[in-house]
């Protein structure tokens, strides 16, 4: 098992349970035919924490889990990386199930291939910023001299650099997370796990660190499972999107899928603040071409946001927009009433 | 009503017979395996006498200057250094220098072993939760009963000397060597030990970069407890041989001498007082990692 550098990893997880408790595996049978979270508790003093998971994460692409506080997020990220053995199922990363590794494949497996950046950050308290950067490199045994030089440039790119010779506790809890990504990016490995990686960071810094992890994907495509509680990160980085509650996946999707159509109440409740014009985008309101469609002189690409859509309008005077697809090849129409029906809510629009 | 006056216990006879088979059972014991044990434990009273040699022999204000340098490496107090060098020399002045150095080899070379011992077993301890309910009441035995019932099988075994005086002190010293690093490593933030192992650790990188790192504050808090027992127990162990200030403490109880004791004891204080707090400070120092705490 080598670090191939940039070459991806895509991984998939199938018919994930975790029980938590002495005897979890005797109760998969009855949560699968649906023994609800709190009987399970309460009569079994056991704790469900993941439901019949199944998630296809493509190599390359970043996966973003959203969910409230103790809907099993922490716990599903835990198994790709097994600081968290399942009580059944499997995780299979380039086609192999983690959950079969033998100890040492494993400590090669999360070396080479993973790295994670902690919820609680997880830094080494004696350590300083610069030695716990070069943490995984150092377990991977490389010389000094290339763990310093790969934490330096990863310490610069978090804005970090300055403070390399103080110690995790000198540091504010948003210094401290960056010291955690500086870490895990440091580590170069093709699968990222990022914890609620950019919770701590104040706006600005949380933008910019988004901008680092976007321009990295454009670089060296990463696989990265990504967990947030913000959904305007969540539509901002996620190629796909889970929700769980309860350790469930309720909906899965891109963020049009998300935010156009969401599952159920849970969901709706969710997307309702989110800023739609800067989201949705045209190819996914607008009518589909028809035969003998009037067409527009005035044309917009499908990619385009609603937002985007509705200043084309305020600088043309025409009542249609022809969306055109990547090669120009016109796909549809959008006139401004569809742009706005998109971009409001209908529950907004009640009250 | 007899039996409500007087505990029936068992009768005289057979408690007799009982010590005595246990007794004659280590006798036995003692005879057959008693020379081999005692070659076994060849290396230590070499290195014992060696320790002592080098504390005697070396010109006084070299071992002051040596120590005071060593008491400041520890703890880079020059209060501290200067402390030292005066009880040094007001131990010198006394004229107890040589039996001085002989207590200090012998607690040195006591806690080299403490720690050789103590080290090993609380580290495994902190894996197994087994051995962990298996030791710890070995450890309250040991804690708890009187210091002098040591000395009776050592004696047994290795009759009176320099090296059953040191077994005796290990034996009644290292239970909080053992305890607080099997605490130390127990007490490792879980989150901490979580990232190690997410970045792939092997056993000993998580013992050796976290683990023990970590613990260190906490080891030391058991170095510097074994060094105060090893030194409460110097004077017992004089009974049985071992050189020392315990001796002139000893004599001085035989023979109602209230100032030779006083001199004596003032100077074991004196010596437990410097390890004391060199130690505390080294540990404090361990420690400056969560000095400037954030938030
Ligand atoms: N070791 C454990 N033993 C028992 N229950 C656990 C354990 N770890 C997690 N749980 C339970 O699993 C559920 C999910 O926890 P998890 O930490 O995955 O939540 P989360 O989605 O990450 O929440 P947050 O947003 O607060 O971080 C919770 O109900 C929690 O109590
Ligand atoms: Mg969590």
């Amino acid at each position: 098992m080598v670090n191939t550098g940039g070459n991806s990893t895509g991984i998939q997880i199938r018919n994930l349970f975790k029980i938590f408790g002495r005897s979890g595996l005797e109760y998969v049978d009855k949560v699968q035919r649906g023994m609800s979270k709190t009987e399970l508790l309460e009569k079994h003093g056991h704790v469900l924490g993941l439901k019949d998971i199944n998630i296809d994460m493509p190599a390359g692409s970043i996966q973003v889990i959203m969910g409230l506080s103790g809907s099993g997020k922490s716990t599903l990220i835990r198994h790709i990386n097994r600081l968290i053995d399942p009580t059944a199922g499997q995780v299979l990363v380039e086609g192999t199930d983690v959950v079969k590794f033998t100890p040492l494949d494993l400590r090669e497996f999360r070396r080479h291939k993973t790295a994670m950046v902690f919820q609680k950050f997880g830094l080494l308290p004696h350590r300083t910023v610069l030695e716990n950067t070069v943490y995984g490199l150092e377990v991977q045994g490389l010389p000094r001299g290339k763990q310093v030089e790969a934490a330096m440039t990863w310490l610069d790119r978090v804005g970090l650099t300055g403070f390399e010779n103080r110690y995790p506790n000198q540091l504010s809890g948003g210094m401290q997370q960056r010291v955690g990504l500086a870490r895990a990016l440091a580590n170069d490995a093709p699968i990222l796990l990022m914890d609620e990686a950019f919770s701590a960071l104040d706006p600005l810094i949380r933008a910019d660190m988004q901008s680092v992890l976007l321009d990295l994907q454009k670089e060296i495509r990463k696989t990265i499972v990504f967990i947030t509680h913000d959904l305007d990160e969540a539509l901002r980085l996620g190629d796909g999107i889970a929700i769980l509650r309860d350790g469930e996946i309720v909906q899965q999707g891109n963020s049009q899928d998300i935010v156009l159509r969401p599952a159920d109440d849970y969901i709706a409740s969710f997307v309702k603040e989110v800023n739609r014009g800067r989201v949705v985008r045209v190819a996914s309101a607008m009518a589909p071409l028809g035969d003998g469609d009037s067409r527009s002189t005035v044309s917009i690409a499908g990619e385009a946001t609603l937002e985007a859509a509705a200043y084309v309008f305020r600088q043309n005077d025409v009542d249609k927009l022809t969306v055109v697809d990547d090669a120009n090849m016109p796909i549809g129409t959008i006139s401004l009433r569809e742009v706005m029906n998109a971009m409001l809510t209908t529950e907004r629009a009640l009250h | 009503m007899e039996w409500l006056s007087t505990f029936p216990h068992l009768d005289d006879a057979s408690l007799t017979a009982l010590k005595k088979s246990i007794d004659e059972g280590f006798r036995t014991f003692t005879r057959t395996y008693g020379g081999g044990i005692e070659t076994f434990f060849q290396p230590l009273q070499f290195f014992l006498i060696q320790c002592e040699r080098i504390m005697t022999r070396t010109p006084w204000p070299i071992v002051i200057l040596v120590i005071a340098g060593l008491a400041w490496l520890a703890s880079r107090s020059v209060k501290l250094a200067l402390g030292c060098v005066v009880m040094l020399l007001l131990i010198g002045f006394f004229d107890m220098w040589d039996d001085t150095m002989k207590t200090i080899s012998m607690i040195f070379v006591c806690t080299v072993l403490a720690i050789a011992v103590g080290l090993p077993l609380g580290i495994a301890m902190s894996r197994s939760d087994r051995l962990q309910n298996t030791v710890n009441p070995i450890l309250d035995v040991m804690q708890t009963m009187p210091s002098f019932v040591y000395l009776i099988p050592v004696v047994m075994l290795l009759g009176i000397g320099r090296v059953p005086g040191l077994i005796a002190v290990v034996i009644y010293a290292v239970p909080p060597m053992i305890r607080l690093t099997n605490l130390g490593i127990r007490l490792v933030d879980k989150d901490v030990l979580e990232a190690a192992d997410a970045y792939g650790s092997s056993g000993w990188q998580r013992l050796f970069k976290v683990q023990l790192p970590l613990a260190l504050p906490t080891i030391m808090a058991g170095i510097n407890q074994t060094i105060m027992m090893a030194l409460a127990m110097v004077v017992i162990a004089a009974m049985i041989g071992v050189q020392g200030l315990g001796q002139p403490v000893l004599k001085a109880i035989s023979n109602q001498y209230f100032t030779l004791g006083m001199f004596n004891g003032l100077a074991i204080v004196g010596i437990a007082i410097i390890f004391d707090r060199v130690s505390q400070a080294y540990g404090r120092r361990l420690q400056r990692h969560m000095e400037v705490a954030h938030g």
